[in-house]
């Protein structure tokens, strides 16, 4: 093969691939909602994806179900339903949106949603537990949440071999143990822990791929876009996790940036800022919202968004498939701490990679749907500022709901944060 | 002598500066926005070069800014409020650390350095709540014209508490007010304080570092300086020209410009 043809190939594969996944995952979904089949509802942070997969059980993601509404731009319809039916305008949109396609019978763009015959949650987002009674009223489902010890204070993490870590993974490992009794109930299937240490095998494919793509964007120029980009990425780490096509993709993703890096491939023509970006997207003007960005030159090269929406695979745990339960139980604890302690003490991480990713601001992005990513990011920003000189912006909108979405006044912010970079910059160099 | 311009299009008024090479004020205007914004700016320009007795041709750059700053066409570059607001504060009282704009539907808390350079900034979001709105709002409800507002204000011996802080509702709170018998002047007082207490919020979200520069089109408001000096405990930068500080930013922009020869050690995006 040429290397114009390998280029080719090669160059923009993720996201070919990744896009053709999530519509073979939708169309999967479609396939289960139509037969009458069973499926497990789950959340970004913490879908224990592990377990359910084991059972041949397709998971549902209800937040990613009400983002492509959005990014669709059909979510009004879906909000308003919920609102008219006595959702209060001030909670989580993602939310309402999800009852209004349950409202519908599983009426979606992507096709038709299953409905749930368990649904499996963290302690990682409070609105989760909420949610979840919403199902359990609707279809009289179990329902199972996830107890994960989080970080007591900053800085206090523990990690195996400490006592108090030990006890952490083995209050985890006792609750995994409780779902897979649940499993076996809903299901009929009987648990098989080989078939266990084949999904992890997966997953662990996946995670570690996941780290390594992440990590390559320390290259300058970047080789992919946090935002846009990384979304499409972050939707196959989330739906094909445990599965052969999600290990064998990130497997794949690696070796396309590993080309764009040998070959100096960046992801803009002209990159002059590089941005950390802090919180969820801006799902209603997801196009739009980059653009004013990357008008400037601008380009994210990395997100808070990419660690808690991936459930904190971006450590990229590695399973110990000799002692799988241990494992999953150490993996689950660490990975779904890390997700929460990306949306409570962002600062400290994000003070670390400032000279690594040679970044020129930070983009901090507060929505008026979730508090539980939005509250203390001032605070988090303030404290990031009085460790290190680094340009910030603080702009509010929204990740579903456009009646809080106001592109002049975001542009508005965004020039100006530009204009600071800009005028940053020229002081450096005139220093020098 | 060369010259450049800034055009200040807000959303009740029109600035325009006309500087020399000295960064010294040779020319300004201020008049009604409207609802043509390019024909304000193009009025805005015309009357400011007429009080600096220069022709438009002699002006070699124009930066436009406010929130009309994409209607100035024959502006040579945009440059933000912000921005400007920033840069024209510092060059007025070199010892401006923070500024508080107070314009018709914006309030602006920025924090800058001695160079001008935005250090942070915060405004009001999707609400005209703490603006020059707000008093528009209560002058109408009161039936007194916009300059008496801050005079009559001080004359307060007993100011109520307003405690809506929606521009909408202040009025029906303020009619309240009037119908338990209030004295006017009490209430007004009360609507200055209402406005300062959330300007001080947005002041306080960017850090107060003194010295405090207040700019926009409410610094004529001497009631809303008292206001704000009270709930502050710190003295304000005004002068007489602070009404003009963002068209004046945008002219030490553009004569950046100018002065650069157009090299790109300038801000600002080309319209």
């Amino acid at each position: 093969m040429g290397e114009r043809q390998r280029e080719d190939g090669i160059i923009g594969r993720g996201n070919r691939e990744g896009s053709d996944l999530f519509r073979q995952w939708f169309a999967d979904l479609n396939r289960t909602a139509k037969e009458g089949s069973p499926a497990a509802y789950v959340f970004v942070m913490g879908s224990i994806n592990e377990i359910l997969r084991t059972f041949n059980l397709p998971v549902v993601f209800p937040e990613i179900n009400s983002l492509q509404l959005a990014v669709r731009r059909v979510a009004h319809e879906y909000l308003n339903e919920a609102e008219d039916y006595g959702y209060s305008p001030d909670i989580c949109a993602y939310v309402k949106a999800d009852v209004a396609i349950q409202m519908r019978g599983g009426e979606h763009p992507m096709g038709l949603i299953p409905k749930p015959a368990l649904a499996v949650l963290t302690n990682a987002c409070n609105t989760y537990i909420k949610w979840g009674e919403i199902w359990e009223r609707m279809y009289n489902i179990p329902i199972f949440t996830l107890d994960v010890p989080g970080t007591r204070a900053a800085g206090t993490q523990t990690w195996a071999g400490d006592p108090d870590f030990e006890n952490d993974r083995r209050y985890v490992q006792a609750q995994l143990t409780e779902l897979i009794g649940l499993c076996e109930k809903v299901t009929g299937i009987k648990f098989d822990i080989d078939r266990l240490r084949e999904v992890m095998g997966y997953a662990n494919e996946m995670s570690r791929g996941w780290k390594q793509v992440l990590e390559f964007n320390k290259t300058r120029p970047s080789l992919f876009n946090a935002l846009t980009d990384a979304t499409i990425y972050l939707g196959v780490a989330n739906s094909f996790r445990g599965a052969p096509e999600g290990g064998r993709y990130f497997t794949n993703l690696v070796e396309e940036m590993a080309y764009k890096a040998a070959h100096g491939i960046g992801t803009m023509s002209e990159e002059k800022y590089r941005l950390f970006f802090v919180g969820v997207p801006c799902y209603p003007i997801f196009r739009r919202f980059n653009e004013l960005f990357t008008e400037w030159g601008g380009t994210f090269v990395h997100s808070t968004y990419l660690w808690f929406a991936s459930g904190g695979a971006n450590l990229g745990f590695q399973y110990d498939l000799a002692r799988p339960m241990e494992s999953l139980a150490e993996g689950v604890l660490i990975s779904v701490r890390n997700a929460m302690d990306s949306m409570f003490y962002q600062d400290r991480a994000i003070l670390e990679l400032i000279d690594s990713y040679h970044l020129d601001g930070v983009v901090y992005h507060p929505i008026k749907s979730c508090r539980t990513t939005s509250a203390g990011m001032a605070d988090n920003r303030r404290s990031l500022m009085a460790s290190r000189d680094i340009a910030s912006l603080f702009i509010e909108s929204d990740m579903m709901d456009r009646r809080v979405v106001s592109e002049a006044q975001m542009k508005n912010r965004i020039d100006a944060f530009f204009e600071g970079l800009a005028s940053r910059r020229q002081q450096e160099a005139a220093a020098r | 002598m060369a010259y450049a311009s800034g055009v200040d299009v807000g959303s009740t008024q029109t600035k325009a500066v006309v500087i020399n090479e000295t960064k010294s004020i040779v020319g300004r205007s201020l008049i009604d926005t409207g609802a043509n914004v390019i024909v304000a700016a193009e009025q805005a320009f015309a009357e400011a070069l007429r009080d600096a007795n220069v022709r438009e041709e002699e002006v070699e750059y124009v930066v436009g800014t406010g929130y009309g700053r994409y209607r100035v066409t024959f502006g040579n570059t945009q440059v933000t409020e912000i921005s400007c607001h920033g840069r024209g504060a510092v060059h007025m009282f070199p010892g401006t650390r923070t500024v508080l704009d107070m314009g018709g539907q914006d309030t602006k808390a920025i924090r800058v350095r001695s160079s001008g350079e935005i250090v942070d900034f915060c405004m009001n979001d999707k609400c005209a709540a703490g603006t020059g709105r707000f008093l528009g709002a209560a002058a109408s409800a009161l039936d007194i014209p916009l300059d008496q507002l801050g005079p009559t204000a001080l004359r307060a011996e007993r100011p109520v508490r307003i405690s809506t802080t929606c521009t909408v509702f202040a009025e029906s709170e303020v009619l309240s007010w009037l119908g338990k018998g209030k004295k006017i002047e009490d209430i007004l007082q009360g609507v200055h304080q209402s406005i300062a207490a959330r300007s001080i919020g947005l002041l306080r979200r960017v850090g107060v570092e003194e010295e405090i520069t207040f700019t926009g089109g409410v610094t004529r408001n001497i009631g809303m300086i008292e206001a704000l000096q009270n709930g502050l405990g710190a003295k304000l930068n005004v002068s007489d020209d602070s009404h003009f500080v963002g068209a004046l930013g945008a002219a030490l922009f553009a004569l950046d410009h100018v002065l650069a020869g157009r090299t790109s050690a300038t801000i600002g995006r080309s319209s």
